[in-house]
């Protein structure tokens, strides 16, 4: 291997690479583009879900109950209603996301001791809303419960009750629970999947559509030099992008980064080499650019943005797929960075994932290379 | 004229199915996708790793583990013995919560007094950790509020009774609040917008590329013809898709369907005019299939991030959602999950047909004008 050749590979691709600066500028745009719009636009918080009452009892209570669901940050009042049809209407156009409905002997059945239903309509077609707005709902009716039976014994037993358990929740590492926190950073490793997908997955495959692969088949360039000569280029513009990230998480979301800067880069680099070959691997396999666009699609981003743990939390999938996940290197690839961004935890913890990083990268490195053939077919 | 389309339309399938691996990934795409999001996407969370800390070791402490472990919900994977494991096991990611039970937890219960109870969550996956945390606050208040009626019932006279709000909840339109009910659907939205927006433009690229365009141009193919023979394929691949992916959601996912199919159809050719119009665009501006492809991109990840396919249009800032009206995806996915979901029909979803239709107008005019004068 000579270096010299190496660097002629890399020039050439640079040159390929400026001559067309608009796909160098969507390169580069893109990931701020998806970084601005996960970080302001995007996000799976549910809060102010909107809400129409039906309250056919119109007692004290009642209009407590409803000042408890109303007075939570979780529900936004959309209008009162007086019947079975307009809570459909609201709820068929969209308006309302769920309703309340509370029957008329509501009070009467609480203060015989009875259990006193209460309905909530909701919404289901998005699930995940839906399933958080029951919780909210149904950890307000809850607390209305304990304070009921705190008056009752209160009052029975003559001497101030409290509640029995003080429950305590701590939120480690991400207090305020922001979902920007980890978003953020986790998209780091599904943009460089992204780059290396767009960006690496043509580059050989472009040389034998146009015919430019004989010529270089022709020239004593060997194959590793050849690989690495292509992967150069990509490598910068992978990092320039992950300095972007790192850049906008700083100063623009202000995600707190309580670990290591520069491990982040050196496994940034770890597992872009390794994302590069991968594209360069569906490039050389592929041979045309149309297949390996399409199977860059299938191989790279969507698994490292579903199966990684990214968005959804790997422990509830089947378990197919959480083995399927342990062959998904952004998995760990987000372990690393939400490790060092939120947990400012250094190489002793984090070794596990740094070492399957570097068995990826060098496994998919070897693989380019031998799927390579400087032969004509 | 027809025949000459009948024969470029020839051409053009030829070009796509003779490799097998083409053949093989206008299959398997789709079903890689739906497979993906059927099991993969789902936000219920199962299963939560849970340490324990019991220092207490009383029979309420124990209680309190076995409600944890009952609701099903958590599943306690470590018992810690030390103060300084709670940080290392939190720091690795070796349980997501640590249920911490100081020592005089029982002895406060049994006197009456507030007993604390600690949990610690790992909040690095926020979505995550506030459902947990919903789920750990109902946990121990329905617990707290069984020692309170038990103390109430020693009360002198057998204790009070006290009425309790029943909190009946029912999910319209998905019942079992599947989230693959929801994303299923959506898929059929994002594949033929993959389809056509990005195969159409690369492989009207191709030609300029490998230079066969200047031979095209030579036959007395006309633009439109060329157009029609470009597209058509892949639309017809795309509505194979829909009925694919329909197939494997209805049958293997059990996804309902309750309203029409033709409808179904209509709104897919429809929603395919615009995507193959905006497809047909992106060709004309681009040289090389790098910048055909990278434009493809430039225009659908934003369309599918900001379409409400995965992320609610509701929670995003105002702005923005005023930008989504632009976004075809948008209409097309409250059309594909009416149909799917709710069974509504063309009564409801006529204004966002009608939108689709005219934006698909609108796209595949300007685009075929524009086309015409870059071949000429």
């Amino acid at each position: 291997m000579k270096l010299m050749r190496t660097w002629a590979m890399a020039r050439k691709e640079f040159i390929h690479i400026f001559r067309d600066p608009r796909s160098l500028g969507m390169g580069i745009a893109m990931p701020m583009i998806l970084l601005i719009l996960f970080g302001y636009a995007l996000t799976l918080d549910v809060d102010k879900v909107p809400m129409v009452i039906w309250d056919q009892n119109r007692s004290q209570v009642s209009r407590e109950l409803v000042s408890r669901f109303l007075g939570s940050r979780y529900f936004s009042l959309q209008g009162l209603v007086n019947n079975y049809r307009e809570v459909e209407e609201a709820i068929d156009s969209r308006r309302a996301l769920a309703s309340l409905i509370i029957p008329p002997d509501f009070s009467g059945r609480l203060a015989s001791g009875h259990k006193a239903p209460l309905q909530l309509i909701i919404d289901g077609s998005d699930s995940n809303t839906a399933t958080i707005a029951m919780g909210y709902a149904e950890g307000i009716t809850m607390r209305f419960n304990q304070d009921i039976a705190l008056k009752e014994i209160q009052r029975q037993g003559g001497r101030a009750v409290e509640t029995p358990i003080d429950f305590q929740p701590r939120v480690w590492f991400n207090a305020d629970l922001e979902s920007r926190n980890y978003i953020i950073p986790g998209l780091i490793a599904v943009i460089m999947m992204v780059i290396a997908a767009l960006l690496t997955s043509l580059t050989v495959a472009r040389e034998w559509e146009q015919g430019t692969m004989e010529q270089l088949i022709s020239t004593p360039v060997k194959a590793p030099e050849l690989i690495l000569g292509k992967l150069f280029p990509y490598f910068c513009i992978g990092m320039f992008d992950v300095l972007l990230a790192v850049l906008m998480g700083e100063f623009l979301f202000h995600v707190p980064l309580r670990g290591n800067v520069a491990l982040i880069f050196g496994m940034a680099a770890i597992f872009l080499i390794g994302t590069l070959s991968l594209g360069l691997f569906i490039s050389i396999v592929a041979k045309s650019q149309l297949l390996a666009s399409q199977i860059a699609m299938v191989a790279t981003f969507l698994p490292s943005f579903l199966l990684s743990g990214l968005a959804y939390p790997i422990r509830s999938m089947p378990v197919v797929l959480q083995g399927v996940s342990y062959f998904i290197p952004a998995r760990y690839f987000i372990t690393l960075l939400k490790g060092i961004y939120l947990k400012g935890v250094g190489p002793r913890i984090l070794a596990g994932e740094a070492i399957f990083l570097v068995i990826f990268s060098l496994l998919m490195f070897i693989l380019a290379n031998k799927k390579f053939k400087k032969k004509l077919v | 004229m027809w025949e000459r389309i009948k024969q470029i339309l020839i051409k053009e399938f030829i070009q796509i199915l003779r490799d097998p691996r083409s053949r093989a990934i206008v299959f398997v795409m789709p079903i890689v996708q739906v497979l993906l999001f059927g099991y993969a996407v789902t936000t219920d969370v199962k299963n939560v790793s849970m340490g324990v800390y019991d220092q207490d070791n009383s029979v309420y402490s124990r209680q309190v583990m076995d409600r944890f472990t009952k609701s099903g919900y958590f599943q306690i994977d470590e018992f810690v013995s030390r103060e300084d494991q709670i940080r290392e096991f939190m720091d690795h990611g070796r349980v997501q919560v640590l249920l911490r039970i100081n020592k005089g937890f029982g002895r406060d219960l049994t006197a009456g007094r507030k007993a604390p109870l600690q949990l610690i969550l790992d909040g690095t996956d926020s979505n995550t950790a506030a459902i947990v945390l919903g789920y750990s606050s109902k946990i121990v208040a329905q617990y707290s509020q069984e020692i309170l009626a038990d103390r109430a019932s020693r009360l002198p006279g057998g204790g009070p009774l006290f009425g309790q709000v029943n909190l009946e909840t029912r999910a319209w339109f998905n019942e079992n609040l599947e989230s693959r009910n929801f994303y299923v659907p959506g898929v059929i939205a994002m594949l033929v917008m993959l389809v056509t927006l990005l195969l159409t433009s690369m492989a009207v690229v191709r030609e300029k590329e490998i230079g066969t365009m200047e031979q095209i141009m030579v036959t007395p193919i006309t633009p439109k013809e060329f157009i029609l023979g470009k597209t058509v394929p892949f639309a017809l691949i795309s509505f194979i898709d829909v009925i694919l992916i329909t197939l494997v959601g209805v049958y293997w996912f059990e996804v309902p369907i309750r309203g029409n199919l033709l409808l179904l159809f209509l709104a897919t050719g429809l929603y395919v005019m615009t995507t193959l119009g905006v497809g047909l665009l992106i060709s004309t501006i681009s040289k090389t299939q790098q910048q055909a492809m990278m434009s493809a991109f430039f225009f659908v990840f934003p369309a599918m991030l900001l379409s409400g396919f995965i992320f609610p249009i509701a929670n995003m800032p105002e702005v923005i959602q005023w930008l989504t009206y632009l976004n075809p995806l948008r209409y097309f996915l409250v059309i594909i999950r009416g149909i799917f979901l709710k069974g509504v029909g063309m009564a409801i979803l006529w204004p966002h047909m009608a939108v689709l239709a005219v934006m698909g107008l609108f796209v595949l005019w300007t685009a075929s004008k524009r086309f015409r004068k870059t071949m000429s």
